[in-house]
């Protein structure tokens, strides 16, 4: 077992902090990428193609 | 592929699809080997084991830097060269570079508290780094104040490209001046002053950082463009409405005329 000495709650802290802070970037970017799609398809249904007549999700 | 195809968003889009799960695995493969390393690290004799936090605030303050780099290139692809996918970079960067340069403060403190006796001081590094976290903050409100992408754009690279100043100063503020930050240790004239056994983590934490932003920058990109489109096929939907309901209008009045002819 690593020994982190007399610090350890600081240690613990500022690692649970980064890997908070990545997985809310993470977990914002994928719920943004999730509603975007989800806008562009409801979009769609309704019949709103873009100029080209080619999907907006064209290579998404 | 060239930079120029790049500058078509559905060819990013393509190419972004097939790059980013390899980018991801990467990421996720170096932060592993990373954090082992980190984990395996020796106590430092000043420190003691409070270098483990080096091996995230010394990425994340690099980072802090590299990202503010990297929206004030794309901010004179918005300037000069009008590259369609400049002000994209640029706005998906800055939430990714605040969180990062949060974290550097954040990690910094929770350093600084054990070996220093305090959190925070008002000194020349640590008061720039704050005030570039302050100006990612300033620049996402900047962008959502204005509606239109295309203006917004060109105020917030005016804005970025003012706020690179900054970035000098951060670098040389341990230099410049007489700072409780310690002066660089691993970017330096004579080579690092680290150990290889702290050296090597600290890079690949550093590699592992930069590719976790490339990966976490282009899926943000992503999303962007997506963005961009939705709204464009919603102005579409507005003026097809409105054209619609003018015709409706002109029709109508055509039709109201008639009948008042007939009846005289």
């Amino acid at each position: 077992m690593m020994s982190l000495g007399p610090y350890a709650s600081f240690i613990v802290t500022s690692y649970a902090a980064a890997a908070l802070v990545v997985a809310i970037l993470i977990g914002w970017i994928v719920l943004d990428y999730r509603s975007q799609t989800q806008r562009l398809r409801v979009l769609e249904e309704r019949g709103i193609t873009r100029r080209s007549g080619r999907s907006a999700m064209d290579a998404s | 592929m060239t930079l120029i195809d790049l500058a078509n968003p559905t060819r990013f889009l393509a190419l972004t699809a097939r790059v980013l799960p390899w980018l991801a695995a990467a990421t996720v493969l170096l932060l592993a080997i990373g954090l082992y390393q980190a984990a395996l690290a020796p106590d430092d004799y000043q420190q003691g084991a409070t270098v483990k936090i080096m091996f995230i605030h010394v990425p994340n303050a690099w980072l802090s830097m590299f990202v503010w780099g990297v929206m004030s290139i794309a901010s004179l692809g918005t300037l000069v060269w009008r590259h369609p996918l400049a002000d994209v970079a640029a706005k998906a960067a800055a939430p990714i570079g605040a969180a990062f340069t949060f974290l550097a403060l954040l990690t910094g403190s929770l350093w600084g508290r054990p070996m220093w006796g305090t959190y925070w001081e008002w000194d020349a590094r640590l008061t720039s780094v704050l005030i570039l976290f302050l100006m990612y903050l300033g620049l996402m409100a900047l962008w959502r104040a204005v509606d239109d992408p295309s203006r917004a754009a060109r105020a917030a690279a005016v804005l970025t490209l003012v706020g690179a100043l900054n970035l000098p100063i951060i670098k040389f503020s341990v230099d410049w001046w007489n700072t409780l930050h310690q002066p660089a240790s691993v970017m330096r004239m004579g080579g690092s002053a680290l150990d290889k056994s702290f050296l090597i983590p600290l890079l690949v934490m550093a590699v592992a950082f930069t590719l976790l932003f490339v990966t976490l920058h282009l899926a943000a990109m992503r999303n962007e463009i997506l963005r961009r489109r939705i709204r464009s096929l919603q102005m579409m939907q507005a003026s097809r409405v409105a054209f619609s309901n003018e015709m409706g209008a002109g029709s109508r009045g055509q039709n109201a005329s008639k009948e008042i002819g007939a009846a005289g």
